[in-house]
């Protein structure tokens, strides 16, 4: 592409960090749900708004690359647009807002809805890497808690909400056990996408630039959520269903529709809304499909 | 219907035609030059290169005038422009002890060789507005007094009360790798070389607070400004082609070193410590408050109890960058209705049997609260 940043590198990292990052990537997969620290560069776009994951993009892609971003599941949420344009612009690959087309997807807070397969590299934008800070907040100490496989802080913590509430109250950010060593965090995704981390047969990477740790599940590798035998873990349900395509099965946003009281629930994933939608208009055979997206790629 | 998460791109676009509207602001008004900021603005331009962790007046005038005065954001412009930068060399430690003095002042010492020189300070000024810069106030004209010092005159107060033994010696060690966090990810317990440069690159307003809180009785540690000394030092590298040493270009920099009283461990005599600042320009305040922290950071080393929030190196060094902290509490701008509608949902249900446990407790329940 002509209109690529001049003055930098291929996707704006140079070549030596990239390689560190990768060198981390590898260890982080050789050692599932360890948080490997990395010499995370400044980068400009604002910590805490997606710097580790945009790393590991850099790091991770080529040109050949079709990258799709989302933020809450959307692809035109603000900062997924600006994250999108910040490849575009320093990469020139080519972008899109369908999950199945992409082969490189950078999320905040969500996992698409459609099954990721082989190939497919899911980046995920961390926050708080560490799943034992809200019970410890030295870095010192939560390193040796996961080396000795101290977990004992963790599972009182999900007891006494048990205790207090009557349920496990975390709705995001759920803890995970991954291949039954590490607990990890899963970034702020809200427990109903935690499934899917399990045996999927995507690559998924963590980057938190703030706090300069990169993580990673490889494909097919066990998942689990934790919890206790009588009180299994559970994802959200919904009574309704997507006011737009009519999904039952979907992380479902709540839209604040008037000032008495009126909502409607609507899918947080965009793309399998949009898809949905466009089945349906097929189906019912007027055959003027109506993008509700328009795509990114510029 | 349904359009809260839609148009992102085009807003984007306005908001950043606005920002630029903004910034210039009525353009009946002379526009700002970097020269005009560098040279009349001076004291930001230092804090934004100190922060920055990069030495280029103009660069860090640009940061300025392109954040509109926000130092924070000028301080995160240049961090994203020195993180591009390749390392040509690595400079020779700096001698402060050769600086060509502008300023420098020892509160412990009446007099001392090379003498009080206050150099260009808001000491003792009286804040008055003064209403005559509103015109364009002219500088007094005549000639100044010549305060450049002889270094060699000039001896740091330190090295003085070393010479006695009364103070703990400083020797570097050379051989000893020097940590990089630009290159390295922190790690704890940090060494000293490493908590430096986050000091340095420490936010001024949050490590003044910590200094303070050390000075009102959190981590008490006894303070006195051995020296302050401001002026220009040369840097210099070593090129391997070459085998010796050239100067490169002079800096000025702002060197404080804090004297502390010590009572002595089980493994030390009673003498004086050290807490050292230092920092680009002419950043006073800096320096202060760093060799302040720095101190209240070397107490387990010292065989004291770590018990206040200064002395704290992970509370310390996880929180003092600017950059960051104001990256990830700025975040919380960013859209969290996923996560909301998580808690949305857990607030509903814990509310619902909230209730309804009270409904069977055949307790009065509020009405009309769902």
């Amino acid at each position: 592409m002509s209109d690529i940043l001049g003055g930098y590198n291929f996707a704006y990292l140079d070549e030596q960090t990239k390689r560190m990052i990768r060198r981390a990537i590898l260890k982080a997969v050789a050692v599932p749900g360890y948080q490997v620290p990395f010499a995370g560069r400044e980068m400009p776009l604002p910590y805490g708004w997606g710097t580790g994951g945009i790393q590991v993009t850099a790091s991770v892609i080529s040109a050949d690359d079709v990258l799709k971003v989302i933020d809450q599941g959307a692809d035109d949420t603000t900062n997924a647009v600006s994250i999108r344009r910040f490849f575009a612009k320093t990469a020139g690959v080519r972008t899109t807002t369908k999950t199945a087309e992409a082969t490189l997807i950078q999320t905040r807070h969500r996992i698409p809805e459609r099954r990721l397969t082989e190939g497919q590299i899911i980046v995920y934008q961390v926050p708080n890497p560490e799943p034992l800070r809200w019970m410890e907040p030295r870095e010192s100490e939560t390193r040796k808690m996961h080396a000795l496989l101290e977990y004992g802080a963790m599972h009182v913590k999900l007891y006494e909400d048990i205790v207090h509430f009557g349920r496990i109250a975390t709705s995001y950010d759920y803890p995970v056990r991954v291949n039954g060593r590490y607990i990890m965090a899963p970034s702020p995704i809200p427990k109903f996408d935690n499934p899917k981390m399990d045996g999927m047969p995507a690559l998924q990477l963590f980057g938190a630039g703030r706090e300069k740790r990169i993580y990673a599940v490889p494909p097919y590798t066990r998942v689990e959520s934790l919890d206790f035998e009588d009180y299994p873990f559970e994802v959200q349900r919904w009574d309704q269903s997507c006011a737009l395509c009519g999904a039952t099965d979907s992380y479902l946003d709540e839209v604040i529709t008037d000032d008495r009281g009126g909502r409607m629930f609507v899918c947080s994933d965009t793309d399998h809304c949009s898809e949905r939608r466009a089945a349906s208009d097929e189906a019912e055979g007027d055959g003027i499909r109506r993008p509700v997206e328009e795509e990114a790629a510029e | 219907m349904y359009v809260a998460v839609k148009g992102g791109e085009q807003a984007i676009d306005n908001a950043h035609k606005l920002l630029a509207e903004a910034r210039r602001g009525d353009p009946a008004v002379a526009e700002l030059t970097i020269s005009q900021i560098s040279q009349q603005l001076g004291i930001a331009v230092d804090r934004v290169m100190t922060e920055g962790s990069l030495y280029d007046r103009d660069l860090a005038a640009l940061a300025i005038k392109q954040a509109r005065g926000d130092i924070i954001e000028a301080v995160f412009l240049l961090r994203a422009y020195r993180t591009t930068l390749p390392r040509l060399g690595v400079a020779l430690p700096i001698d402060t002890a050769a600086m060509t003095i502008e300023r420098r002042i020892s509160a412990t010492f009446k007099d001392l060789p090379g003498g009080q020189i206050l150099g260009p300070t808001f000491d003792y000024t009286h804040r008055l507005l003064d209403f005559a810069l509103v015109v364009g106030g002219e500088v007094p004209v005549g000639p100044l007094p010549v305060t450049m010092a002889d270094p060699e005159a000039v001896p740091r107060v330190t090295d003085i009360l070393g010479a006695e033994g009364l103070l703990e010696a400083e020797t570097a060690d050379d051989d000893q790798p020097v940590g990089d966090i630009t290159r390295e990810p922190l790690a704890f317990p940090a060494d000293r070389d490493v908590r430096l440069q986050c000091l340095a690159r420490g936010d001024e307003g949050f490590l003044l607070a910590l200094g303070y809180s050390t000075q009102r009785g959190f981590g008490k540690t006894h303070p006195f400004a051995g020296e302050i000394r401001m002026g220009t030092v040369a840097v210099e590298i070593v090129p391997e082609e070459l085998g010796f040493a050239i100067d490169i270009g002079d800096i000025t920099v702002t060197e404080c070193q804090m004297v502390n009283q010590f009572k002595g461990s089980k493994n030390r005599p009673p003498q004086f410590t050290r807490g050292y600042g230092l920092a680009f320009g002419h950043s006073e305040r800096k320096a202060m408050t760093m060799a302040l922290v720095d101190r209240a950071l070397r107490t387990k080393e010292l065989g004291g109890e770590v018990t206040a929030p200064a002395q704290d190196e992970e509370f310390v060094l996880s929180h003092c960058d600017a950059v960051a902290a104001s990256g990830f509490v700025e975040h919380l701008k960013l859209p969290h209705y996923v996560d909301f509608q998580g808690e949305l949902g857990t607030v509903r249900a814990l509310r619902r049997s909230c209730q309804n446990a009270a409904q069977e407790d055949g307790a009065k329940t509020e009405d009309g609260d769902v």
